[in-house]
């Protein structure tokens, strides 16, 4: 390795938290750590004098309360062991980069970006700590995929004299031309080929094409028909980048069984048709399923953009890469959406596996293969959004936590970001855009690197032990901040380009031919485009999925203009070609063409799969136990499971306040509650809100995929109405998130889940504007045994909810307001217990292991439809003191967090609940029936609000009370639960209070 | 009188600069947002300015410690023309990281002459984490500062991971005795929260959320006004409405953030 001339040592003199919190959290995981210290390094390899690296040293050290060394290590005293944790090479290094460009201003020089400057950090650690125990806390330090680390005892260090110079320059030899690949081989070359890559000189492969013989006979058929020669890597690459399920689908566009047209096409875009065509003039949709993100209308001026990405392979092994390039990666397709919309919010979803199982998992049979933990999993994704979100000065208002085991093998990463965008710019527009043959292709962000090569081919495959590291990225969010501001609070508006697109999976190869589809061609001098070290092939460069980067179409007339404008906003961009109507995609590299492809063959030649499907939905065993005499214990159980317990330790980490958009919080009321439904005001002048929520039923699917959509529908529609959005003014975006899906069943699974969606899109008039899905969420490897394992999630579908409030001053919160106060239900409860979250704690708690139950919620769209037209009135009307939206644990759920989001008393009577055929107190109160709404009402209102109810099932339940006490009476007029709000309020935070 | 004009700083990673401009406008001043290159690029920009604004965000990702890098990219590009305008009958206002960037110039608490040294700091929370939370604050009612003027609390929310305050003890000794510590975060019932989070949300000494120069027209905060401008931006607005309804009671319209911005426009009239 090589070795910088300087190392820059950065210590407190004054107690430093990161170094406390660290050894509490060690400690509390077993280790006997006594004390910690952190150290920050930089590694400078700049030519600089002694009072020069002084000064630089000076800029980087906060004189109050840090010190420095140059060139000598700290060496603290008596220490037992010290980590370095370092980058590999090049790994995006964003403090690096900073200080580059403090030194930069310091000296007014120009440095190599990715040679000059590095950074480490040093952790020192006392405590009767073993080697072992040393190697397992390096572990929760760092990450063998993007980071490297170095163990030393106090007495190596000493000699060694410090952590060492060196530092993680990327030296590559490799061959950089484009070759051919023949295609004139044996079935069984060609199946490899498909499955494990172009085979390098030395006989290896260079990753997963993820093509299969139906796709590789196409191939090779028009390059012996059309093109009369073999196609060249860099074709192939691009070809495989574009025809992958990640990119174009291919499952929901296959032929289904009957299904002719695919099932994207016959249900979730056919839904959506129907619905615009039904609702005619108030129609909402402005621009659905062909740009970046889907749009809605905000008002006369504006147009609201949502999308929701899934970024689950990458986050399974660098959770906090993935789920930070996944935020930072939606965020483009907010700025790509029309000319570049404004993101005002973000979304974010994560299933996990429960954090606090500690049974390692593993890749192969070797112990070093093990997968990062399931707890290691949750933070480093946490974070990973965390300062994405944050960074980029996007609130992050709405999301969830879902927990179950089978996400153990890959974890669910869903993130969304919602733009805002005028209507028209310049008097055209804005939301329709055409790159124009003889525009300049302009590349604007950070430069090229070998980062995420494969990442779409790699995620629609099923995660082993040969994925590529590669495929892991890390995110700039303040590369990206500087050109979202720059084009979407300038350029745009300046008028200063055609087109705009993002980079994200397949890189340029994607971008560029994706906007040539609007103006027929393209050509591209890939030796142009900038790198970030040399070394390269072609492929890589034309496929590179380094991040923080947009392909945009620039006019002549305007190039100047942009360029300067870019440069004073301190963000690189590059002339990287030029957009052609001759129908082809032309690619040179140092003068040679190594890509030269009919774009019409790229786009549309991917031939359409054919797949059969089978399904039945399954039966459970009925496990028969008693209705408990005294709930109280349960219900206080049912606050604290995972999947209903308090994630405030999420919601207060991300900014949900910045933009000062904020109107209904993530945490609603004096106890600080988690709601189901957020809002944002995102222009400030105006008094209309977007109303953003979810459902999700990853349970229900091991009963009925079917009523597992409908239901999901139902809440994303529900918990958004009971917050103050207008039926009429919502839409819907679906993630499937599913498995082995080249199996029959799950394919089964899958066709139901998507007629359902059609159906009750279709019933709530409520259109679906984007999708994206994720078809392979499985994991093939050893358990702790080294028993062979195959761990599939269940088929999850996220069905996002988006609409738009006509005034904010018609949302509520669900915290109850004042004793006194009548409770009601609105809608009927039945026995519905399948798939809930009782049955399975019941389970658990009896058997050790989850019940599922048959009877999965059904949804009545004309009776909820009713019920929701109930609350829109009341709540316009200003009747409604507390609204809830009745989901996962049921109304015991909803009573509670009503009554700890204002910490209130509540008593209720179970005999008055509007039901049918239900003769126990338990699934009254856990059953998850669909359509109902719990509110609170002030006396006053009381004559008002029945006379709006009186076409649908409600009933006065109760009371709110201010003796802190939740009382609930039984069927048979017993009291079976009484719980202080304060003890149930603390057992609904101390789930998570470690985290 | 003409209204006053205020600069809002932005680039780099700011990101609080539409809604602290929006702020300022409605509390009636003509604000304009500014990219950084814009003034280092025609300096006497900052001439025709009244009011100066470092607004929140997270410049070059707080990388190497929040605002140090834009506090150094200021110093070797903008210095002078920054120290004339606030030698100036001017006022300047940082929040957040702009209240970090300002420590880190030495702009505030500059309790020397000639201003410029770092003399305290706002170091990671002692939670290590992010917080994003509404707090209490108390305003030193014996505090010279412009901004705070006839406010006696504030219920705004914080959004850092490095906000705590630390001194040394005599520096905090001279910053009380000059009454430069101009907010103290409190417990709901008032009190002075002492270090106890999360009304403490960051663990700062003596729970010192905001300081001020020696003139008081310099004011560096960490928790942020601009987001409560209005009443419907309050954690607990939906509550409080239904509390003045039954009161019958008007609801107010506007957030309690407000008047820091319209004392800033008061100076001038």
């Amino acid at each position: 390795m090589e070795l910088a001339r300087y190392r820059i040592e950065i210590y407190y003199t004054i107690p430093d938290s990161r170094g406390t919190v660290l050894q509490q959290k060690l400690q509390r995981l077993g280790f006997p750590v006594s004390k910690c210290i952190r150290t920050d390094n930089y590694l400078i390899n700049i030519p600089l004098n002694d009072s020069q690296i002084e000064k630089v040293a000076r800029a980087l050290v906060q004189p109050v309360t840090q010190n420095y060394t140059i060139n000598k290590p700290y060496a603290p005293s008596d220490f037992r062991y010290v980590v370095e944790i370092g980058y590999l090479p090049g790994v995006t290094d964003n403090v690096a980069h900073t200080t580059r460009e403090i030194i930069e201003d310091t000296f007014k020089i120009q440095c190599d970006p990715e040679k000059c400057v590095f950074t480490s950090s040093t952790y020192f650690f006392w405590g009767e700590l073993k080697i072992d125990a040393i190697h397992e806390i390096s572990l929760e330090l760092y990450n063998p995929l993007i980071q490297r680390s170095l163990i030393l005892s106090y007495d190596e260090y000493i000699k060694n004299g410090g952590m060492g110079n060196a530092i993680p320059v990327v030296t590559l030899h490799e061959d950089t031309k484009a070759e051919v690949v023949s295609l004139d081989v044996p079935e069984d070359e060609l199946i490899a080929l498909g499955r494990e890559g172009i085979k390098n000189p030395d006989g290896s492969r260079r990753g997963p094409l993820a093509l299969d013989m139906l796709s590789l006979e196409a191939i090779k058929k028009y390059y012996r028909d059309i093109e009369k020669r073999n196609p060249t890597d860099v074709e192939l690459e691009s070809i495989a980048q574009t025809w992958s399920e990640h990119c174009k689908h291919t499952i929901f566009a296959a032929q289904l069984d009957n299904i002719h047209d695919g099932i994207f096409k016959h249900y979730i875009k056919e839904a959506t048709l129907r619905i615009r065509r039904e609702k005619g003039k108030h129609d909402i949709c402005v621009s659905v399923f062909s740009d970046n993100a889907g749009g809605i209308e905000f008002d006369d001026d504006y147009v609201i953009a949502d999308k929701v990405e899934t970024h689950n392979s990458p986050s399974a092994l660098d959770p906090f890469g993935g789920a930070i390039t996944g935020i930072v990666g939606v965020n483009r397709d907010a700025i790509g959406f029309g000319l570049g919309s404004k993101p005002v919010a973000n979304r974010y979803g994560f299933c996990f596996a429960n954090p606090f199982d500690t049974k390692p998992l593993y890749k192969s049979k070797d112990p070093n293969s093990k997968m990062l933990s399931p707890r290691r999993i949750m933070e480093g994704v946490i974070h990973g959004v965390n300062v994405g979100g944050n960074c980029s000065g996007i609130p992050t208002p709405q999301g969830f936590v879902y927990f179950d085991d089978r996400y153990k093998g890959k974890p669910l990463v869903f993130v969304g970001t919602v733009g805002l965008i005028p209507k028209k710019i310049k008097g055209k527009s804005s939301v329709h855009k055409k790159a124009m043959p003889g525009d300049n292709i302009v590349m604007v962000g950070g430069r090229v690197g070998r980062d995420g090569i494969h990442g779409a081919t790699f995620s629609s495959e099923a995660l082993t032990s040969g994925s590529p590291a590669t495929a892991v990225q890390i995110g700039d969010p303040i590369t990206q901040k500087k050109f979202s501001d720059a084009i979407v609070k300038e350029a745009r508006d300046l008028g200063l380009y055609h087109s705009i697109t993002d980079n994200g999976a397949g890189g340029l190869s994607c971008s560029v031919s994706e906007m040539a589809r609007e103006a027929g061609g393209f050509i591209v001098y890939l030796e142009k485009v900038p790198l970030k070290y040399p070394g390269l092939a072609p492929w890589q460069i034309w496929l590179s999925e380094s991040q923080e980067r947009m392909t945009l179409s620039v006019p002549d007339e305007t190039l100047e203009d942009f360029i300067n404008l870019m440069k004073r906003r301190g963000v690189e961009a590059w002339v990287i070609g030029k957009f052609t109507d001759s129908g082809r995609g032309i690619v040179y590299y140092n003068g040679e063409i190594v890509f030269n492809i009919d774009l019409h063959f790229l786009h549309e030649g991917l031939p359409q799969k054919t797949l059969t499907s089978t399904y039945t939905p399954k039966s459970h065993p009925y496990h028969e136990f008693d209705d408990p005499e005294n709930i109280t214990e349960h219900f206080i159980a049912m606050v604290k499971r995972l999947n209903t317990a308090s994630f405030e330790f999420i919601s207060t980490q991300y900014d949900h306040e910045v933009q000062g958009n904020s109107v209904i919080k993530p945490l609603q009321g004096k106890g600080k509650v988690n709601g189901n439904a957020t809002v944002i005001r995102p222009l400030l002048q105006s008094t209309k809100g977007v109303v953003f929520s979810q459902g999700l039923y990853p349970s229900y699917s091991d009963i009925d995929t079917y009523w597992m959509a409908a239901c999901s529908i139902d809440t994303a529609i529900r918990n958004a109405v009971a917050t103050g959005c207008d039926l009429d003014k919502l839409a819907l975006l679906d993630n499937f998130c599913w498995c082995d899906s080249t199996n029959p069943y799950r394919l089964g699974q899958l066709k139901e889940a998507a007629r359902a969606c059609y159906d009750f899109a279709v019933a709530y008039k409520t259109p679906f504007i984007s999708g994206k899905d994720s078809m392979f969420n499985d994991f093939k490897g050893y358990d702790e045994h080294f028993n062979e394992v195959f761990i599939s999630v269940p088929p999850t579908l996220l069905i996002s909810s988006i609409g738009v409030v006509s005034d904010i001053a018609y949302c509520q919160t669900l915290d109850f307001k004042n004793a006194g106060d009548y409770i009601y239900i609105l809608g009927i409860t039945r026995d519905e217990l399948g798939g809930s979250e009782y049955l399975a704690y019941m389970g658990e708690t009896l058997s050790g292991e989850r019940y599922i139950g048959n009877t999965v919620p059904h949804v009545d769209t004309i009776m909820n439809t009713k019920v929701y037209r109930v609350i829109e009135k009341a709540l316009r009307a200003g009747l409604i003191a507390s609204s809830v939206s009745i989901e996962r644990g049921g109304i015991a759920l909803a009573i509670a967090k009503s009554a700890m989001g204002g910490l209130l008393g509540a008593h209720i009577d179970l005999q008055a609940i509007p039901q049918e055929n239900i003769y126990r107190n338990d699934t009254l109160l856990f059953s998850e029936s669909q359509g109902r709404i719990l509110v609170s009402i002030a006396p006053e209102n009381k004559t008002q609000f029945e006379k709006l109810c009186k076409d649908i099932p409600f009933a006065n339940i109760g009371q709110v009370t201010d003796n802190s006490l939740i009382r609930i009476n039984a069927l048979n007029g017993n009291e079976i639960v009484s719980v202080s709000v304060i003890d149930l309020h603390s057992a609904y935070k101390s789930t998570f209070s470690e985290f | 009188m003409a209204k006053p004009k205020a600069l809002i700083l932005t680039g780099y990673g700011i990101n609080c600069d539409e809604e602290t401009r929006f702020s300022f406008e409605i509390a009636g001043a003509h604000a304009t947002i500014i990219h950084i290159n814009d003034i280092i690029e025609n300096k006497s920009l900052l001439n025709s300015y009244q009011i100066f604004a470092f607004p929140g965000g997270f410049s070059y990702g707080d990388d190497t410690g929040s605002g140090k890098a834009l506090a150094n990219k200021i110093k070797y590009n903008l210095y002078e023309e920054m120290m004339s305008f606030i030698n100036r009958d001017t006022l300047m206002i940082g929040i957040c990281n702009g209240f970090q960037v300002m420590v880190n110039l030495g702009i505030v608490p500059a309790l020397t002459q000639p201003i410029g040294n770092v003399e305290v700091s706002l170091e990671h929370n002692t939670t290590f984490r992010f917080q994003c939370r509404w707090v209490d604050l108390r305003i030193n009612l014996h505090s010279n500062c412009v901004f705070t003027k006839g406010i006696d609390t504030l219920h705004i929310p914080v959004a850092h991971g490095e906000g705590n305050f630390v001194a040394s003890q005599h520096i905090i000794d001279t910053l009380s005795k000059n009454n430069q510590i101009v907010m103290h975060y409190i417990k709901p019932d008032g009190t002075l929260a002492q270090g106890q989070f999360p009304y403490n949300p960051n663990g700062s000494m003596m729970d010192i959320a905001a300081i001020c120069d020696t003139t008081g027209r310099i004011m560096g905060m960490m928790p942020h006004p601009e987001r409560h401008i209005y009443f419907m931006q309050r954690d607990d607005w939906t509550y409080l409405r239904e509390l003045s309804k039954r009161q019958q009671k008007e609801i107010p319209q506007y957030g309690e953030g407000l008047q820091i911005f319209k004392n800033a426009v008061e100076y001038y009239k």
